[in-house]
């Protein structure tokens, strides 16, 4: 994938120079810095074009703000977000990535797509970090109008069910960080984890199911079987996909 | 913030130092200590030590008590540890009414305000809890299955604590958060509504605890390994303010000692009228006092109280009802420790509370021994032993364990690179081939 040089000459990254072993283990504290809070997490490092560098990162003089909206935990080689920057331009993305070449590759890829298209892709962006351990890191409360998990890791083995990226647990912390109303999607090639994570949301208080025809109605959807090198693949081998696709909601208190 | 790679020798049983823990009931009518797998308890009413009576659930505690508390009532007692068991008793009995069996090793332990409920959290980071029947004319042993409520991924929560109204259940963990999750009017199906993080510590965050001035004014404040005693809007999730232990430090340690992980805050204590803070400092043979302005919201040094060299406070407690701030120094589950040989030094300050304090600057710091409520009887039963030689000896051997301990328990392990590939190469989890 090369381009033709326009505004900069930074070619795509070619995927073979960034080859990375599918799974990684989420429970090892990798070697990577984490911000303390969502206060500290420098903007301008990941949307130059909206926090310049030189009026300090986190854009807090501004009467409101810009935060990150839509978070792809586990984005892999960046394709969701890529599909989805076009469809959303005044909404600022981040991936979360655990594996460090893959990260690179993304943010390479990245640079190249702003580079080539000037004036887009500039509200996309890619942070390498364990979302099971630190989301609580990097967004407020109620903060994320839309989180995706594409694909994970399935963790067969029920001793590494824990080790899933939904779960009861996560799913606390995945609902503090989202707004009420805020869509959470998941979508999987493997049918016992599709159960699974569907279970899961089913059984969380916080959580209610999105209904089919809004999922229909609903642009992002398409690119949950359509945008991703993952899901390629499985539309190649002619698998099945399952998703589950539910809204976060308010406790009503008995 | 970067993880470093320290290269530290694997010492065996590092790991498993347990400082010895004190706890007072709220009223007064007794003060708790724990020391390994012995809990011990005074009665201060009748100045007589508690005999405990636990057979239920069969056995006594096994292993080192990790975790002991008063429910807010004082009618009730937990203690939980290594042994797997959280246990309950009755405090006008002193009567164990329940024992129940965790999976893991248990790092914390609480009862919700109402008495109905018991917490506790396993070495996983997961939080269960336990439902006390109100009236119990028998001891019930392990009967109900605990329930998980929440769970801090795959980390080990350091302390936990109800807020004074009910409403909130606090925890603490190893990887330097703190979360405030509401607590439903029915627990069992979990507590899964965050209230907020409290989110600014720089290491891990050894305890916690809720202090106030009124009725509907609460306030927590945290102790971490990054040397800050930490006041929060816990409500909001907001840092009020941050004292740095450090800045009082420097002359009162020697000039080798300070480093961080010396400075680590071991326990905090506020006074019963949210006045003070009390802070026992992982290498410091003393107290710290701070001043908690809670209408200005901020946190100042007031004045240090330096007990003799050889004495480090491991866990400070203090109850609504006196102005004694008690401290205890002990360890067990150190190399080459006889069991016999659980040993306890007590050591209580007087006037805890802000007025009280600056008006008898000529008073004693510390009481002395023959002051204590109680005296002898009260130090001998607590303690183990009144032989000062003999405590003298047990304690020095504390003294040197305690000055890395906390680091150790708390901060994981790094290994250099070289190291970890060795260690992969050591793991017995592949395949075995026909």
């Amino acid at each position: 994938m090369t381009t033709n040089g326009a505004g900069g000459g930074a070619k795509l990254p070619r995927k073979r120079f960034y080859r990375a072993r599918a799974h990684s283990n989420p429970l090892s504290d990798s070697h990577f810095p984490v911000p303390i809070s969502p206060e500290e997490v420098d903007l301008s490092q990941h949307y130059p074009r909206y926090f310049p560098a030189d009026k300090g990162g986190d854009g807090e003089e501004a009467a409101a703000p810009r935060r990150i909206r839509f978070a792809d935990v586990g984005c892999g080689f960046g394709g969701l977000l890529v599909g989805l920057s076009p469809l959303f331009p005044d909404t600022l993305m981040i991936g979360m990535e655990l594996r460090d070449k893959v990260t690179e590759y993304v943010k390479e890829r990245i640079l190249a797509l702003r580079a080539a298209n000037p004036g887009q892709y500039d509200n996309i962006s890619v942070v390498r970090t364990n979302s099971m351990k630190y989301i609580p890191n990097y967004f407020r409360k109620a903060q994320l109008t839309k989180m995706f998990f594409l694909f994970p890791d399935p963790h067969f083995k029920e001793k590494n069910h824990r080790r899933r990226v939904i779960s009861m647990q996560l799913l606390d912390e995945y609902a503090y960080v989202m707004e009420v109303g805020g869509i959470i999607y998941t979508i999987t090639d493997v049918e016992e984890l599709g159960e699974w994570m569907r279970s899961c949301l089913e059984k969380h208080p916080l959580f209610e199911t999105v209904p089919e025809e809004e999922i229909k109605a609903d642009p992002v959807f398409k690119l949950l079987s359509t945008a991703t090198e993952e899901s390629q693949k499985v539309a190649r081998n002619g698998g099945q996909t399952f998703h589950a696709i539910f809204r976060r909601i308010s406790l009503q208190e008995e | 913030m970067e993880d470093t790679a320290v290269e530290e020798p694997e010492v065996s049983g590092a790991a498993e130092f347990a400082p010895a823990l004190v706890a007072a009931h709220p009223h007064g009518n007794s003060v708790a200590v724990a020391i390994g797998p012995e809990l011990r308890a005074f009665d201060l009413r009748t100045g007589l030590p508690v005999s405990l009576s636990d057979d239920c659930g069969g056995r006594s505690h096994s292993d080192a008590i990790r975790a002991i508390c008063f429910s807010v009532s004082g009618a009730l007692f937990a203690s939980a540890g290594d042994d797997k068991l959280v246990k309950v008793w009755k405090t006008d009995s002193w009567r164990c009414i329940r024992t129940i069996a965790s999976e893991k090793r248990v790092s914390a332990v609480a009862i919700s305000n109402d008495d109905l409920y018991v917490t506790f959290a396993d070495k996983f980071g997961a939080v269960w809890l336990v439902t006390l029947r109100e009236d119990s004319a028998e001891p019930v042993s392990v009967d109900n299955k605990p329930v998980s409520i929440l769970g801090h991924y795959c980390s080990i929560i350091t302390s936990m604590k109800f807020s004074p109204d009910g409403r909130f259940i606090a925890t603490a963990d190893r990887d330097f958060k703190i979360r405030v999750t509401l607590f439903p009017k029915n627990p069992l199906k979990g507590a899964h509504e965050i209230q907020s993080f409290c989110l600014g510590h720089t290491d891990f965050v050894s305890c916690i605890t809720f202090t106030s001035i009124s009725e509907n004014q609460s306030f927590l404040i945290s102790g971490g390994g990054d040397s800050t005693v930490r006041l929060w809007d816990y409500v909001n999730g907001c840092l009020l303010d941050t004292f740095q232990v450090r800045d009082e430090m420097g002359e009162l340690l020697g000039p080798n000692e300070t480093d961080d992980s010396s400075l680590a805050i071991a326990d905090i204590c506020p006074s019963n009228d949210g006045s003070l803070v009390a802070v026992a400092i992982q290498s410091f043979s003393g107290v710290m006092l701070l001043a908690c302005d809670l209408v200005r919201k901020k946190l100042s040094f007031l004045k240090v109280i330096v007990m003799e060299k050889s004495y480090i406070p491991t866990s400070l407690a203090s109850s609504l009802s006196s102005e004694l701030l008690w401290t205890v120094m002990g360890a067990a589950n150190m190399p080459n420790q006889a069991s016999s040989h659980l040993l306890t030094r007590l050591r209580i300050i007087p006037c805890f509370q802000k007025d009280r304090l600056s008006s008898s600057d000529a008073g004693p710091a510390t009481l002395e021994d023959g002051d204590v409520p109680h005296g002898e009887k009260l130090l001998l039963a607590l303690q183990g032993s009144l032989d000062v030689t003999k405590q003298e000896e047990v304690l020095a051997s504390v003294l040197a364990a305690l000055k890395v301990s906390v680091h150790k328990m708390l901060v994981k392990k790094h290994y250099s690179e070289e190291r970890r590939e060795q260690r992969k190469r050591g793991r017995n989890d592949k395949k075995i081939k026909n």
